[in-house]
């Protein structure tokens, strides 16, 4: 093995179990959160724990930046890898109260690692008011937001998050979806999280890492895994785009534009979500929700009418029918953008590679 | 009722400092005994065998166990015999012989109780406070233990009121030396063989309450923390 760079998370690794082997070789950039995707089964959540230091497997690698946690006989314990956890069930200790949960880790973290506080953890992930109720008296949010608080507080150099999300309900989720957004951002902490659901690596992810079959398949950023027609993310839901970019203060009908000029869209404000000028967001846009026009259609009422070049015309993924084509479209910003088309309105208006035409988009979600 | 003899009282000292030694060593050596069962990583093979080993006080006769730990620990036996080259003494009709054949005995009264308390606590909660910086010693006082406290309790108290109902294994190992190694139950059996029915009855009947107390305790336990069955 050669010597590992600098800011990667190097691992190699064997197992092999009945019915399941893990091999996989690879080094994760300490940036941002990086999603392990994949179906149940396919060996992420070992890959995690190997990291973790909860398994061991003989012969395996682990490199953190300069540091060595397993080759050969070396291997440092989970509780000296500074390394926090959340699972995706409740682990809140039920004999302590949410600060005292809080606060296990951050007492047992020496002083001068110390980069994160109590009161800013707690105000982060809106547990202020929580600190002094009992464990068992959280809701399942509350619960999954004070395990990620006590991770924090020990201001580890790895976050390690196993389907922090998987257990709680549609509108739970979509309570702690944006601490998590925030998290990696405000934190600078790099993050692994294993999920199965293509809409949290949407929202949450800087890069994917395709897992199948104990194997790891493809390391990407988001944006080239969000391009491509095959991509694993689109095999159950069906394509589509996530366009990153910094949301502006609202016009007086409420819509925020979004994007630079030559791509730009104009966004209705989510209830709820902050609203200051300037900040960082995503917009998801399903590709079943854009059509394709080759001229400007002038009385219409979409609002967001983006002109794009075709770049490819595929058959598109899912289930829907043979006579769908997924047509991936550049806009004029970089970003692509997906539309899923009929096979008939395809031929129809003679869609080829590098048409220019203008995407009609009906409705878009605003992940930030 | 009351008015024991000096016996009784010498009897009485005897069983309860063995129940209380038993009971100590017991929580020593059955916890990590429980926990390699309950979450141990090893070949199911070994762990069954183990399993196995640790329950056989339960059916075998404790005049079988009394039998070979007399033959192992008397003058004869190779740790008896090995002690007195070193010039201590061999171990037959002592209280150390008792001690350790009591442990023995009682082993899976405490075993039991606490690998259910494990089973039904999981890795996680460790893995959880390793994660938080807690390293092994840190893990066991601060999770496993305030967590699986109920198992504990219960392992103590079965492990006290098994050896309080020894007979067999001491009358093997034992004997009935006053102040030495003559315990209770075998102190009723002598006063029954000399027809003193009522110094037997005595103190059968200090024991039959004294049991059922623990057992009520045990159960009453049982079932605030909800975590082991018996």
């Amino acid at each position: 093995m050669t010597r590992p760079e600098p800011d990667t998370l190097r691992i190699k690794a064997r197992l092999e179990r009945p019915g399941f082997a893990l091999d996989v070789d690879t080094a994760f950039p300490l940036e941002g959160v990086t999603a392990l995707f994949g179906r149940s089964g396919c060996g992420k959540t070992t890959l995690l724990r190997i990291i973790a230091g909860l398994e061991h497997p003989p012969g395996g690698e682990v490199h953190f930046r300069d540091s060595v946690w397993q080759s050969g006989k070396t291997f440092i314990p989970l509780h000296r890898r500074r390394v926090g956890l959340v699972f995706q069930e409740s682990t809140l200790l039920p004999h302590l109260s949410v600060r005292g949960n809080l606060l296990y880790g951050y007492k047992r973290t020496p002083e001068p690692l110390r980069r994160l506080h109590l009161d800013e953890v707690a105000r982060l992930l809106g547990i202020d008011d929580l600190l002094e109720r009992r464990a068992d008296q959280l809701s399942g949010g509350q619960r999954q937001r004070v395990a990620l608080g006590r991770a924090l507080l020990t201001s580890p150099d790895l976050l390690l998050l196993d389907e922090p999300l998987n257990a709680l309900d549609t509108q739970t989720k979509r309570e702690i979806m944006p601490f998590l957004a925030r998290l990696s951002e405000e934190t600078g902490i790099p993050s692994l999280l294993v999920t199965h659901a293509p809409d949290e690596v949407e929202r949450l992810a800087t890069r994917v890492a395709f897992m199948h079959d104990g194997q790891l398949e493809r390391l990407e950023p988001l944006r080239e895994a969000l391009a491509r027609a095959d991509s694993p993310l689109f095999r159950d839901e069906g394509a589509v785009s996530v366009l990153q970019g910094e949301l502006g203060p609202a016009d007086t009908h409420g819509l925020h534009p979004f994007g630079p000029p030559e791509a730009r869209y104009r966004v209705p404000s989510t209830p709820g979500a902050a609203n200051g000028a300037g900040r960082p967001a995503r917009l998801r846009i399903d590709a079943r929700d854009v059509s394709i026009a080759l001229t400007p259609p002038q009385d219409v009422s979409i609002l967001n009418i983006i002109p794009v070049t075709i770049e490819t015309l595929d058959e598109a993924p899912g289930h829907h029918g043979p006579a769908r084509v997924l047509a991936v479209c550049r806009q004029d910003d970089g970003h692509t953008l997906m539309a899923e088309l009929t096979k008939l309105s395809t031929e129809r208006l003679g869609l080829q590679p590098r048409t220019r035409a203008h995407a009609l988009v009906k409705s878009v979600a605003l992940l930030d | 009722m009351f008015d024991l003899s000096p016996t009784d009282w010498m009897a009485i000292e005897v069983t309860l400092k063995l129940a209380l030694y038993t009971t100590l060593i017991l929580l020593v050596i059955a916890t990590p005994i429980a926990w390699w069962l309950a979450n141990g990583r090893g070949s199911p093979g070994v762990r069954t065998a183990v399993q196995a080993l640790v329950a056989l006080p339960l059916v075998l006769p404790p005049t079988v166990l009394g039998f070979y730990l007399l033959v192992l620990l008397g003058p004869a036996g190779p740790v008896g015999s090995t002690l007195e080259s070193w010039g201590l003494n061999h171990l037959a009709f002592t209280f150390q012989g008792i001690l350790i054949g009591s442990v023995i005995y009682s082993l899976p009264f405490a075993v039991q109780p606490l690998q259910q308390a494990f089973a039904n606590l999981g890795r996680r909660p460790v893995e959880i406070a390793g994660s938080l910086g807690a390293g092994r010693i840190d893990r066991f006082v601060t999770v496993i233990l305030p967590m699986t406290r109920g198992g504990f309790i219960v392992a103590a108290t079965l492990a006290f009121a098994h050896t309080l109902g020894e007979f067999g294994v001491i009358l093997m190992l034992g004997g009935a030396i006053p102040g030495e190694t003559q315990v209770l139950s075998i102190l009723i059996y002598d006063h029954a063989e000399a027809m003193d029915f009522d110094s037997a009855h005595r103190l059968s009947f200090g024991l039959l309450i004294f049991a059922f107390a623990v057992l009520f305790i045990v159960y009453a336990i049982n079932r605030r923390f909800d975590t082991v069955r018996l």
